[in-house]
């Protein structure tokens, strides 16, 4: 069964890119916009990866990424989170909110379908 | 935005970025050390490196990432924030915009001259590059793993980790159990297994680093080389190296994505607010259950009266529907004048810097929104009323101060609503406009006579006239042969009105009168011989019949006295030779623009008519007289009469007739 993926970033163009490189690799891919949708759409089905950018409007990345831990129904989902900043306390922030890797902006598509394959396995 | 380009999409968001970097510098030009504005400009340029690098823009990330570079400094307190860095980081901003727009072809000696402006601002630049250690590969290595409690909770499969470490070469995995708890203390979610590794061949410690990259920081961890070859192993601790790695990969050229085609210039496209949209879709929910009732009606089977009135209730809905979807597509096309004025901080930046004056922009009812259209074209005639008004009208500062004014001149623009209209005002505190010299000026070009008496008010209307400009000095910024009179054209074919008012010394005011929108007006119907045409009802003063005694009186001079003024009026019926006979009670729809006033007869005033204005084919946009053609409510087509034109050409005859003597 194809995995599916839930990418949650407030970018289009980002959005339009990650999601292009995903399906190109054979992924599922469902977008949201920012964390609000991301919860809502997690909430809705259960998906094989989520992969979040961190400054979004409405909720952010980390708020998001908490909620979803909160849910026992989430555990064990791997979540990678785009990370743009360079000092390492938002990446150590996400990841005691319980992310499982992160991915460091800018990337290349390959880089992407690495992460996404080294955490789905598959 | 569906399955588009995401480089489209890129070029849009990078054209957002460019702006808000843009206002970023400008506050920060005002306010040095304003540590949330330096921070907001570094984000800025961060993230545009960033999304520059990923969708091929090579060229911009690399030129992105100098300035970021600079900013860093600044932002960690290494550099001063100055006006001269604000200012090349501007010119910079422009030079990104030209990356994102073009493919950077020849571009590149502006950019090193830039950057180079850069190196001298930021005062030498850091220029730190780590040399990347590599450590010689041992034969193999013995490793051994423990994951934290919560890892596989937090979607970390230890199993996949195991995979990867197979896939790197020829591996011998034995688990470690002695510290599974009793199953009454065990929890199903955590990870209670330790792993040895033992992994033979050619496998660089950066690989193994590589499968643990992201849990690396938290997990119990040794890796230890099988047979110590290369005694000075790496000392680097692994978290370094790791975020090294990271960091570092991205920067991979993409070929294949630098032999992309040159941009075309980005299609137009506005935004929406995402409720405006819904209610759009309501009112089409609506239309399509209203529609479905209409064809119900026409193959239903129901007494004569009973369908006429449910035909009449049903076109009742439809009218009120159509209405309602006019104003709520008119609304979407709206977009707040905020996105205008902002561009002209940068034009009073630049402008202040090149006149050496100081000069201070205020603005006001930025929310008050105009339809998209307008907004793009009244940007240029708004440039030259500010070039004029930081250029001729403020004085310099020695000047200012010697008048008793504060030495920074203001320049103020402020947008309201008024009706249907939405008034602009440009005001500056300047010396405000030389009578003396605008007469000079006019009486060398033969507009009055010498010492001919004219109000204050028509005194000023004459740096409206084609060539005229007051400015004794020519400077770079304005009189460039882009006059008054193409603002005032502009203006007004945007059916909007220009106002000018003007106190020596205190200086001077412009109000530009516009539409709220383009596409849709209230117009005046009228019959010439069998043709329809509508005249703008904004610019009709009046109507009246055309005497059949004045009719003949006026024969060869059409002229008619209003009010005590001469009046010259045109025979639509002549000028369009419809080559029928006049009807026997002929009108005159008496049409202004500004001061000048014009008649115009035709055969029949139908009435007023809402007209949406339909522009004429490639072919005939030559055609002067008509500004575009309407639809009728029978399907016939009705010209949308240029009133600018006509006037003028009234003028003309006014002229000639006065030629003639």
């Amino acid at each position: 069964m194809t995995a599916s993926i839930l990418t949650v970033d407030d970018s289009p163009s980002l959005r339009m890119a990650i999601r292009i490189a995903l399906t190109g690799a054979g992924y599922d891919v469902t977008e949201a916009g920012d964390g609000v949708e991301g919860l809502a759409a997690a909430g809705a089905k259960r998906f094989d990866l989520i992969i979040t950018d961190l400054n979004m409007p409405n909720m952010d990345g980390l708020t998001m990424i908490r909620e979803l831990r909160k849910a026992p129904e989430q555990a064990g989902i791997p979540i990678i989170f785009l990370t743009t900043e360079s000092d390492d306390a938002m990446k150590q922030q996400a990841k005691a909110a319980g992310a499982t890797g992160w991915l460091v902006k800018p990337f290349v598509p390959e880089q992407l379908i690495k992460v996404s394959r080294k955490v789905l396995g598959r | 935005m569906s399955t588009q380009d995401p480089i489209a999409a890129f070029r849009v968001e990078a054209g957002d970025l460019l702006d808000q970097i843009e206002q970023g510098l400008l506050d920060l030009g005002h306010r040095l050390d304003d540590r949330g504005l330096i921070d907001e400009v570094f984000r800025g340029l961060h993230t545009l490196k960033g999304s520059g690098a990923m969708f091929g823009f090579n060229a911009l990330a690399d030129f992105t990432h100098h300035c970021e570079t600079a900013f860093d400094r600044v932002r960690k307190g290494l550099a001063p924030a100055t006006q001269e860095l604000v200012a090349v980081i501007l010119s910079a901003r422009d030079h990104m915009r030209a990356l994102i727009e073009g493919d950077g072809a020849g571009l590149e000696s502006a950019g090193a001259a830039i950057l180079a402006q850069l190196q001298a601002a930021i005062d030498g630049a850091s220029g730190e590059a780590p040399a990347a250690v590599a450590p010689a590969a041992p034969k193999g290595w013995r490793l051994f793993f423990r994951l934290p409690a919560e890892a596989m909770a937090n979607g970390t499969n230890p199993l996949m980790l195991l995979d990867e470490l197979r896939d790197l070469g020829e591996c011998r995995i034995v688990a470690r159990t002695d510290t599974i708890p009793p199953l009454a203390e065990l929890v199903p979610t955590e990870c209670h297994i330790g792993w040895d590794v033992e992994l033979r061949g050619d496998i660089s410690r950066d690989d193994i680093d590589d499968v643990f990259i992201f849990v690396m920081d938290d997990m119990e961890l040794t890796i230890e080389p099988l047979e110590v070859e290369a005694s000075d192993a790496p000392v680097q601790t692994p978290a370094e190296e790791a975020a090294a790695l990271v960091v570092d990969v991205p920067m991979a050229a993409q070929d294949g994505a630098a032999s992309r085609t040159p941009a075309k210039p980005a299609g137009e496209s506005v935004r929406v607010p995402a409720e405006r949209l819904d209610e759009l879709m309501d009112r089409v929910g609506e239309l399509v259950i209203v529609q479905s009732r209409l064809s119900q009606l026409a193959s239903g089977h129901g007494s004569a009266v009973g369908n006429e009135l449910a035909l009449r209730s049903i076109s009742e809905e439809i009218e009120r529907l159509a209405g309602e979807l006019r104003d709520t597509m008119m609304v979407l096309r709206m977009v707040p004048v905020a996105s205008l004025f902002s561009r002209f901080r940068r034009l009073v930046h630049d402008l202040a810097r090149e006149t050496g004056k100081t000069i201070e922009l205020s603005t006001e009812g930025e929310t008050t929104e105009v339809d998209k259209t307008m907004i793009e074209r009244l940007a240029d005639p708004m440039v030259h009323l500010i070039r004029n008004a930081c250029d001729h009208g403020l004085e310099t500062p020695e000047d200012r101060l010697a008048a008793g004014k504060p030495a920074a001149g203001q320049v103020h623009l402020s947008a309201h609503q008024a009706g249907g209209e939405v008034l602009i005002t440009i005001r500056d505190d300047g010396r405000g406009i030389d009578r003396a010299r605008v007469r000079a000026k006019a009486e060398s070009q033969g507009l009055i006579q010498p010492g001919q008496s004219i109000s204050d008010h028509d005194l000023l209307q004459m740096i409206f006239h084609p060539g005229f400009s007051t400015a004794a000095q020519v400077t770079n910024l304005s009189g460039r042969g882009v006059g008054m009179d193409v603002v005032k054209r502009t203006i007004e074919s945007l059916r909007g009105a220009i106002d000018i008012t003007s106190a020596p010394g205190e200086g001077s005011t412009v109000v530009l009168r516009i539409p709220l929108t383009l596409a849709i007006i209230d117009g005046l119907l009228v019959r010439v011989g069998e043709g329809r045409y509508v005249i703008p009802l904004g610019a009709v003063e009046e109507c009246l019949e055309l005497s059949l005694e004045e009719d003949l009186r006026s024969r060869g001079r059409s002229f008619i006295t209003l009010r005590d003024r001469l009046v010259p009026f045109l025979r639509l019926r002549e000028i369009f030779d419809t080559g029928t006979r006049p009807d026997p009670h002929q009108k005159i729809v008496v049409i202004a623009t500004g001061s000048e006033r014009v008649g115009l007869v035709v055969d029949q005033i139908i009435g007023s008519h809402q007209t949406v204005i339909k522009s004429m084919s490639p072919l005939h946009r030559d055609v002067a007289t008509f500004a575009g053609a309407t639809i009728l409510g029978d399907g016939g087509v009705a010209l949308i009469l240029d009133v600018a034109q006509l006037v003028m050409l009234g003028q003309n005859q006014e002229e000639r007739l006065r030629a003639a003597g």
